[in-house]
C-alpha cells in the first residue's frame, strides 16, 4: 500500500493519520476536508470559544509539533465521487486521488429546518458557523434556541452567560430522553430553569417570521416567541450522499462490521459518519461522540493495514458542559433499563446514576461527580460480545 | 511549602486536589506521593478525579493519561506535560514544595 486517502479533516481523520503513522505506514497520506480550515476540535465551539473565552489557534488539532506526520493536505476541496473500481477519489476541482486505501471520515452536518431560512437563524456545527453565532450573541438580545439537545443546551447556557435573554424550545416532552431516558434528562432540563433560562417542551415550530431577518419564532400552539437571533439545534445528519453509486452500503451512514471495515476492500470507515457494530448496543450504531472519532480511527487503521487488531472499544461516552455542571454519560441506554441514584442527590446537582438491566450495569450518568462517574464507567459491561 | 493533609488521609489509589491560583493534585500510588499541576492541559478537568493507574492518571474528561513521575502526556489529546511538584512527609503531614520552576513558559 503506497498511498492512502482519508476523506475528512476533522478529529476522525486527523486520528486516523496518526494512527496510520503509529503502525508504520510511511507511503502518501492524503487528507482532504471540505473546510478551508486547518482541523480544529469541535466541542468548545458551543462553549469557551463561543463565549470568547479561547482563540481559534487554541482549537487546532494538528500543530507544529505534527510535522513528522507528513500530511499531504488537500483543504477547501470536497470529495464527489468514490470509485473502488478506479481506486480513486475524486474532488469537486476535479482532481481524481489515485490511491490504494480510503479512509471515510467525513463527519455529519447539521441538520436544518425544513422551508426557507433567514439571516439570524444560525446552526453550530463548523467553526465558521461558531464566528457568526458569535458575533450575533450581544447582552440583551433575544435568543431562541429550537431544540433541547446537548448542543441546544450548551449555546443556551453560553448565551445566558453572555446576558442575553433565552428561551429553549424542544418538540419532545422532555429534552435528551432519547440518550438519557426521560428521567434524568428531567433533571437535566432543570438546568435551564436553575440559570433564568425558560424551557418549553411538547411544542414544534411551524415558523419563522420576519424577512430581512428573523423576528421571532411561531410555535405550533400559538405562542409567538420574539427572536434578534435563532440556533437550530436539532441534530445531524452524515455526510454520506457522495458515496451513492459507489457500492459502498449505506445504512443510515456507512455500514461497517466492528473493525471499520465496510463492504468494499480497502475501503474503512470511522467517527460520525461510520453506523458500527458496537458490544454494547448490542447493534449497529452511527456515535457522534468526540471520544468515538478519537478512539475508533486506531481500528480503522489497524484494519486497512491488515493488521492484527481486536476491536475492544471502551463504552460510548460523551460529555456536556452547561451552566457551569459537568455532565458525562457512557454506555447504552435502553428503555425499560432500572435508573438507580448510587451517589448524591439530583436536587444538589451532583449525583450519579447507574442504568441497570438483568442486574448488570450497563449505563452511567453523572453530574458533577467525575471520580465517581469515572469508576463505574469501568464496571460497565458489553451487552452482547462480537466476534472478529 | 503547602500543607496538604495528614498521610493517614491519603490512602494508596487516593488523590487530594490543593486549591490555589494553580491547584495541585497529590497522589498516593502504593505508599509513593507524586504531586503535580490539578487542570489537565487540554480543557479544563481535575486530574484529583481522573483515574490512578500505575504511575499515570487519567483525566475524568477526555482519558488524557500523565506520568506522575515527569508530568508527561502519554498520548493524545493533551500535548503538554503538567508541572511535577516535590512531595515530603513531615511528622505524619503531607506538604508539596511547589517552588519549581514553570516549565516552558
Amino acid at each position: 500500500m503506497n498511498t492512502i486517502a482519508i476523506v475528512g479533516a476533522s478529529l476522525a481523520g486527523v486520528s486516523s493519520a496518526r494512527a496510520l503513522r503509529e503502525r508504520g505506514f510511511d507511503g502518501n497520506i492524503v487528507v482532504i476536508g471540505d473546510e478551508p480550515h486547518r482541523p480544529y476540535d469541535r466541542p468548545p465551539l458551543s462553549k469557551d470559544f463561543l463565549a470568547g473565552a479561547i482563540s481559534e489557534a487554541d482549537l487546532a488539532l494538528v500543530t507544529s509539533d505534527d510535522a513528522d506526520l507528513d500530511l499531504d493536505w488537500r483543504l477547501g476541496h470536497r470529495a464527489e465521487a468514490l470509485d473502488p473500481a478506479l481506486r480513486s477519489v475524486v474532488l469537486d476541482s476535479g482532481e481524481r486521488i489515485v490511491t490504494d486505501g480510503v479512509v471515510l471520515a467525513t463527519g455529519a452536518r447539521a441538520r436544518l429546518l425544513p422551508g426557507r431560512t433567514v439571516p439570524g437563524v444560525h446552526t453550530l456545527r463548523t467553526l465558521d458557523d461558531a464566528v457568526a453565532l458569535r458575533a450575533e450573541l450581544v447582552p440583551g438580545a433575544h435568543l431562541v434556541v429550537i431544540g433541547g439537545g446537548f448542543i441546544g443546551a450548551e449555546v443556551a447556557s453560553t448565551a445566558r452567560t453572555l446576558g442575553l435573554t433565552v428561551t429553549v424550545v424542544e418538540q419532545l416532552p422532555v429534552p435528551m430522553a432519547g440518550p438519557l431516558g426521560a428521567e434524568l434528562g428531567q433533571v437535566c432540563a432543570q438546568l435551564h430553569g436553575d440559570h433564568g433560562v425558560q424551557l418549553i417542551t411538547g411544542t414544534g415550530v411551524a415558523d419563522l417570521a420576519g424577512t430581512d431577518r428573523v423576528r421571532s419564532v411561531l410555535l405550533t400552539d400559538g405562542r409567538e416567541l420574539p427572536a434578534d437571533v435563532v440556533v437550530v439545534g436539532v441534530g445531524a445528519v452524515p455526510n454520506t450522499e457522495w458515496l451513492a453509486g459507489s457500492g459502498i452500503e449505506l445504512t443510515r451512514g456507512v455500514r461497517t462490521d466492528a473493525r471499520c471495515a465496510t463492504n468494499i476492500p480497502s475501503v474503512v470507515a470511522a467517527g460520525d459518519c461510520a453506523v458500527a457494530d458496537n458490544p454494547y448496543a448490542g447493534r449497529a450504531v452511527r456515535l457522534e461522540h468526540w471520544t468515538n472519532a478519537l478512539e475508533q480511527p486506531a481500528t480503522a487503521a489497524a484494519t486497512l493495514l491488515g493488521h492484527e487488531h481486536t476491536a475492544n472499544p471502551r463504552a460510548p461516552y460523551f460529555w456536556s458542559d452547561q451552566y457551569g455542571a459537568r455532565l458525562q454519560f457512557a454506555g447504552h441506554h435502553r428503555d425499560g433499563d432500572h435508573i438507580e441514584i448510587v451517589e448524591g442527590d439530583p436536587a444538589a446537582r451532583r449525583f450519579t446514576a447507574v442504568y441497570r438491566r438483568a442486574d448488570r450495569a450497563v449505563a452511567v450518568f453523572a453530574m458533577n461527580q467525575p471520580k465517581i462517574f469515572g469508576r463505574w464507567r469501568r464496571e460497565l459491561t458489553a451487552a452482547v460480545v462480537l466476534s472478529g | 511549602m503547602i500543607p496538604v493533609c495528614a498521610l493517614q488521609d491519603l490512602p494508596a489509589g487516593e488523590a487530594v486536589r490543593i486549591a490555589g491560583d494553580v491547584p495541585i493534585a497529590v497522589f498516593n500510588v502504593d505508599g509513593t506521593l507524586y504531586a503535580i499541576d490539578d487542570t489537565c492541559t487540554h480543557q479544563d478537568a481535575s486530574l484529583a478525579d481522573g483515574w490512578l493507574e500505575g504511575c499515570f492518571v487519567e483525566c475524568p474528561l477526555h482519558a488524557s493519561c500523565f506520568d506522575l513521575r515527569t508530568g508527561a502526556p502519554s498520548g493524545l489529546p493533551a500535548k503538554n506535560p503538567v508541572r511535577t511538584h516535590h512531595v515530603v512527609v513531615v511528622d505524619g503531614h503531607i506538604y508539596v514544595d511547589a517552588a519549581v520552576e514553570r516549565v516552558g513558559v
